[in-house]
């Protein structure tokens, strides 16, 4: 009997594997995601992840609602950066309409998008160190969103759910001082930038958890429907602020970073460079703000002033039908893109004439980044898998919807 | 009383663009191009190409045959003037009443930098086209989510289950225009589906056998190429 004790496996024998489940709930999933995995031992066969846990049919939801109550709908979606989401959503249905909104409200919509980059970026760089065990960079990165989270608040007066736009215009004009506030962020942040570079772009422990994990070759990333950070970091240029460009991308003076790799280390490099970027485009955009109405003075969206519905008839009037029956959106559709966050996020809008939508589709990346886990952490640990996720920077609100 | 001239008039005459707005290319390559890309899908896929609209000021709609959206997709990628290689996404549209299903797939090329929507309007009855995943990986899992919704069956998908729906979901398909905002199913009765679910439903079969679950057969043992274990 001590001999059967005493029994060691050889090499390249045979075991069974196991099947094992990382969440729906489980901080390294960045969300309500569950990974099956097939393990032999610690590294992994298969891995299949279950989504849907968070499937709050924003899209048929949408079917129901007038154009400008879906824009509440855009930002549950993706909580890390709402007002992109916000604005990409108005920005298809003007483009469906014909509508050219104000200088101000461009400028006013590029500062909110890059802003919401860093703010999005931020969340993933600090998540993803405490992943690799540094938990320095996290308290560092959510102090500094906690100064975007401020913005958002004075602006919209909410810190996630923004809701901040509306079919020709914004919400609201910009509060008082809110661009000084946006300066200060925009001259303090790059200091906090570097220190966390300096924790992490040359640390021996994060350099050894992501080199060579997880690579895809651009042109397996492109036949997996990659877009973003992570295709770039595989090498291929696409961005669609150059390729593409929406609300005078192409005058900014900015620059594209391209990893070569397409393994998880490239994956952070390409975003600690984006912030650097949009920070750039940041304070291009800060200075060419005009004044002027952020709103365009067009009947078929904007309301009429106060003052004048008070004052005469035909003004009331006006008010009440955009407001009881909504704005009418011609018939057609639309397929509107931005350079997101995450990777290329579109939105499709199809019009019957009518005050609602009959689709409203979101083009999302995270899905489909997402898809392509199963292939990348093929044969890693299961630590790297969780490295691997994190490196995706996925959000489960957009990809559930 | 005399509304004429009021902003009510726009307001009552609904959508137009607005000036200045037209005819403002976005998408480089301009119509001359994309006309050529109509002419040349015509030429080689003749009758297949059924129709070609420009919506939203600059967006080419190509509407193609079902039967043949495969081949018509594929030539669409690999051809060297075209090189559709981004395949950004694949819906599907229901606009009720018994009309068609339309499945849509926006195309885009990396390098000529150009998009293209390509359509295939499937009747009611035969919800049934090719899948894409052969051409494109990214084609998998939202063609799975257009089967989840829409209920369309993607011929010769490698993995066709729902993917944001639960794998017992009994309802039908939810984005469908005859499907009721709250569902088919009466909230008693969805709770009661949603209590008496078990674990198996939650994995596949194969997963099943891979964990061996009790109530499924056990794989069966495998076999030991080692070669100290066998001589004792």
């Amino acid at each position: 009997m001590t001999e059967k004790i005493l029994e060691i496996p050889e090499p390249g024998m045979h075991t069974e594997p196991m099947l094992i489940n990382i969440g729906p709930q489980h901080p390294a999933t960045h969300g309500v995601l569950r990974l099956i995995c097939e393990l032999d031992g610690e590294t992994v066969l298969k891995v299949t992840p279950d989504i849907g846990f968070l499937h709050s049919s924003f899209e048929k939801l949408g079917e129901y609602r007038t154009w400008n109550q879906i824009v509440p709908l855009t930002d549950r979606m993706d909580y890390l950066a709402p007002l992109m989401y916000n604005c990409v959503y108005v920005m298809a249905v003007e483009k469906l309409m014909g509508l050219e909104v104000t200088e101000r409200c461009k400028i006013v919509r590029v500062l909110c998008m890059e802003m919401e980059r860093i703010f999005s970026h931020l969340l993933w760089l600090g998540t993803t160190a405490i992943d690799v065990g540094a938990f320095t960079p996290f308290l560092y990165a959510f102090q500094e969103r906690e100064r975007i989270y401020k913005l958002h608040e004075s602006f919209t007066g909410a810190r996630i759910t923004t809701s901040a736009t509306r079919v020709g215009g914004m919400m609201a004009d910009l509060p008082d001082g809110w661009t000084d506030s946006l300066r200060d962020f925009v001259r303090t942040f790059p200091k906090t930038l570097d220190e966390i570079d300096s924790l992490l772009t040359t640390n021996g422990i994060h350099l050894g958890r992501t080199l060579d994990i997880g690579v895809i070759s651009g042109e397996d990333a492109i036949n997996h429907g990659f877009t973003g950070p992570n295709l770039r970091a595989s090498g291929v240029d696409y961005d669609l602020r150059k390729d593409n460009p929406y609300y005078d991308y192409e005058t900014y003076d900015f620059a594209v970073p391209i990893g070569e790799n397409g393994d998880c280390y490239d994956r952070y490099l390409v975003r600690m460079e984006e912030m650097r970027q949009s920070l750039r485009i940041l304070d291009q955009a800060l200075d060419r703000l005009p004044d002027g109405p952020i709103n365009v003075a067009d009947p078929r969206v904007s309301l009429p002033s106060k003052t004048d519905c008070m004052n005469d008839m035909e003004s009331m009037i006006h008010h009440f039908k955009l407001i009881t029956e909504g704005i009418k959106v011609p018939a057609g559709d639309c397929y509107f893109a931005i350079e997101g966050s995450k990777g290329e996020l579109g939105m499709y809008v199809v019009s019957n004439g009518g005050e609602k939508p009959v689709r409203w589709r979101i083009r999302p990346p995270s899905f489909v980044n997402l898809s392509v886990i199963a292939k990348l952490a093929e044969g890693h640990l299961v630590s790297d898998l969780i490295m691997i996720n994190a490196s995706l920077d996925i959000v489960l609100g957009e990809i559930d919807r | 009383m005399d509304l004429s001239g009021s902003p009510f008039d726009a307001v009552e005459q609904g959508p137009e663009a607005s000036e200045g707005t037209r005819g403002t290319p976005r998408v480089s390559g301009g119509d001359r191009t994309e006309n050529a890309l109509v002419a040349a899908l015509r030429g080689r896929f003749d009758s297949s190409i059924l129709h070609h609209e420009v919506q939203a000021g600059d967006q080419h709609v190509v509407f193609v045959d079902g039967a043949r959206n495969r081949e018509i997709l594929g030539w669409l990628k690999d051809e060297p003037d075209q090189r559709y290689d981004l395949l950004v996404d694949v819906t599907a549209v229901d606009y009720g009443e018994g009309k068609p299903i339309q499945v849509v797939y926006q195309l885009w090329s990396i390098v000529f930098k150009r998009a293209l929507r390509v359509k295939c309007e499937l009747p009611l009855d035969a919800l049934s086209i090719d899948s894409v995943v052969e051409l494109w990986n990214a084609a998998n899992w939202l063609e799975r989510e257009v089967y989840d919704l829409f209920g369309v069956d993607f011929r010769n998908h490698p993995d066709l289950r729902r993917i944001l729906m639960p794998q017992n979901y009994a309802e039908g398909h939810p984005l469908r225009k005859d499907f009721p905002l709250r569902g088919r199913f009466s909230r008693e009765e969805q709770t009661r589906l949603a209590l008496s679910q078990d674990y198996h439903d939650y994995y596949t079969l194969e997963e099943l056998e891979v964990g061996g679950a009790p109530g499924i057969e056990p794989p069966a043992p495998p076999r030991l190429a080692g070669k100290g274990r066998t001589s004792r």
